[in-house]
């Protein structure tokens, strides 16, 4: 990393994923967070961020319409409706956006497998599709890779009660359909499913998704194989990505689980669907970062984002 | 002399005891008998309802669109029901196409303490005009304050009743009293209950919820449901007579139905087996039984481990893929936490 100036970016959305990407975004060596913008001074979120010593504001988009050169990359963090308004007023900004709402308008990206030709080609709104679609597209797109065809795909992702804020619960459709727009377009499969299941045990458990595909007559071996390639790839920016079920036939699907715990950024360590987004969307900024401070390529993943 | 609406899942539930199974000629003659007997609600679809056949609980014979073209066509007294959980179905891919193929009363279901993830779908569905009733799933896992918050999240949204399932069939009758009377007189529109029978309590604790002032009560033909099976209607109904309880739904003609189902699609009675037992015990769904069993032959585990370690994990309706991670873990005898 050179020691250029760090990529300044804007946050918008005060919830869990606003506040969890706040800190991740501190932490990062190559990022400095110069807005965090919500609507309510007096949310938890926006408590946290004015102790962390962060510039606030409670006017939302509006903050970053009055003084744009306040920041250089926008986090929507918000919900897929408010994105839509968003991305009109960003766009005629010329401002980069890292969507982390299900809305669907920018090219989806998983970094284990596009994050270069996004942040080149991306129009500058980067979709990061839904969590459940971080942990379970990576593994899906290695299974495609096996063979030429998946006859279906189907993810379903169980996450902890207490992870899922307010505007996740409200846009559970909508987390539905990005995720399995995302699968389709990732596995070329003929059909795709996605389901989402929201545990209220306590304690909470952490995220898991399973993976279930329909697929010939697959090489478990090879899939094995190709599942814990991705996996190391998507470790170097999601630490707590696990493999828990390796690729296993059953009744002639295969079948992998993945587990994924969190950093206990904002949430505790079971938020893992909080993380694995947030990760990715940072990973996504630092590559910005990278190819704004320095004119050699830079290939990704490079390291940790908290390295 | 209370009165009770009666809603019969056989052909929802009881597609779990079949591995969701159940065929069209199935459904047309089951809709067939209910609605000759008066049968207020009939319950179609698959075991977890609208949008939810997957490889995760189980794909269905037949679509959701033949099932409820089936079901429209022989229903002309009875209302045509459906259970739906948002996560699974969706108002774009499932509930527009439920809408226009006439289905009369939609139950949105979510777990006990998930209420705000049904808010746009009783909505949409309030929009249209349909009758809605919201459904708070694995009930005890949850305790009767929580469930009153629960519930008056879904009087807000617009749900028009409030029904509890005993997903697990872990309630003693007096469980059903507390939590129906908290219910009672924490909302104004009317409270529901839906019984599993794993420790044999089904009918006595349908009576006890309306003796605390339920009134829209479960019951499938034969008990036909998954694991142990729901409270058997047809028992319900000869009951609730005795008690002076007023459903509508005639005696005879229910019997007639019940027996209809057995002969036709039921082809293992419900029972309360060893293995239901323990998953009431542990309160874990009764969905889960089949995979479980199937699972433990496969890998030479023993089911009734299975579920109890299930049950210390909390597992809820949906995360059947614990089934094989806890069969895989048993079988190398390893440690959990």
């Amino acid at each position: 990393m050179s020691a250029g100036p760090k990529l300044k970016v804007a946050i918008i959305g005060t919830g869990n994923i606003g506040t969890d990407l706040l800190i991740k975004s501190m932490r990062s060596s190559s990022l400095v967070c110069t807005l965090f913008a919500g609507r309510n001074f007096s949310s938890s979120g926006m408590k946290k961020a004015n102790y962390l010593g962060v510039n606030i504001s409670d006017r939302g988009i509006d903050a970053i319409i009055e003084d744009p050169s306040v920041c250089d990359v926008v986090f929507d963090a918000t919900s897929a409706p408010a994105h839509a308004r968003h991305w009109e007023v960003l766009r005629e900004m010329r401002k980069t956006v890292i969507d982390l709402t299900p809305a669907k308008l920018g090219e989806p990206c998983v970094p284990a497998i596009n994050a270069e030709s996004c942040v080149e080609s991306g129009g500058g709104n980067i979709n990061m599709i839904t969590c459940g679609g971080q942990a379970s597209i990576p593994i899906a797109y290695a299974l495609a890779q096996l063979q030429q065809e998946i006859e279906y795909i189907e993810v379903a992702s169980s996450i902890a009660s207490r992870s899922a804020g307010p505007a996740t619960r409200f846009n559970i459709d909508e987390y539905v359909d990005a995720t399995e727009s995302a699968l389709l377009k990732f596995t070329r499969a003929r059909y795709a499913k996605a389901i989402l299941i929201l545990n209220p045990a306590h304690p909470p458990i952490d995220m898991q998704t399973t993976i279930y595909a329909k697929m010939g007559t697959p090489d478990v071996t090879e899939a094995r194989k190709a599942v814990a390639a991705m996996a190391e790839r998507i470790k170097v920016y999601v630490p707590g990505y696990e493999v828990i079920v390796p690729p296993t036939l059953e009744a002639g699907r295969l079948i992998t689980t993945v587990r994924v715990r969190g950093n206990g950024d904002h949430l505790p360590q079971y938020a893992g669907n909080l993380d694995i987004i947030n990760c990715a969307a940072v990973a996504v900024a630092e590559l910005i970062a990278a190819r704004a401070s320095s004119s050699t390529v830079v290939r990704f993943p490079r390291g940790k984002s908290n390295a | 002399m209370p009165r009770v609406t009666i809603s019969d899942p056989t052909l929802r539930d009881g597609n779990h005891a079949v591995r969701h199974q159940l065929k069209k000629e199935h459904f047309a003659v089951y809709c067939k008998a209910a609605d000759a007997a008066n049968v207020p609600i009939v319950e179609v679809g698959h075991g977890n309802g609208l949008g939810a056949s997957s490889m995760l609980v189980g794909e269905c014979g037949v679509t959701d669109r033949e099932i409820l073209e089936v079901a429209r066509t022989n229903l002309t007294h009875s209302k045509l029901g459906i259970h739906l959980i948002p996560g699974f179905a969706t108002v774009k891919k499932d509930l527009s196409q439920a809408v226009s193929m006439g289905v009369d009363v939609f139950r949105v279901a979510s777990h006990c303490t998930e209420a705000d993830t049904t808010e746009r779908h009783i909505g949409y569905l309030r929009e249209a005009g349909k009758e809605v009733y919201g459904v708070l799933m694995m009930s005890h896992m949850a305790d009767p304050q929580t469930l009153v918050d629960e519930a008056r999240k879904l009087e807000s949204y617009g749900a028009e009743g409030v029904v509890i399932m005993d997903s697990a069939g872990a309630y003693l009758p007096n469980d059903v009293t507390e939590r129906i009377s908290a219910l009672v007189g924490g909302i104004t529109v009317p409270v529901g209950f839906h019984a599993h029978n794993n420790l044999g309590m089904a009918t006595a604790n349908s009576v006890a919820a309306v003796n605390a002032g339920a009134s829209i009560i479960d019951g499938s033909a034969r008990g036909f449901g998954a694991g142990a099976g729901n409270a058997q209607l047809e028992v319900i109904i000869a009951v609730f007579q005795r008690l002076g309880i007023e459903t509508g739904v005639d005696l005879y003609k229910i019997l007639d139905a019940a027996d209809i189902a057995e002969r036709d699609f039921i082809p293992l009675l419900p029972s309360i087996s060893s293995v239901s037992i323990v998953s009431g015990l542990h309160g874990v769904f009764s969905g889960f039984i089949k995979q479980v069993q199937k699972i433990a032959a496969e890998r030479g585990v023993d089911p009734r481990d299975i579920f109890a370690e299930l049950g210390k994990r909390k597992a809820v309706a949906g995360q059947e893929s614990l089934i094989i991670e806890v069969a895989i873990d048993l079988q190398k005898g390893k440690k959990l936490q």
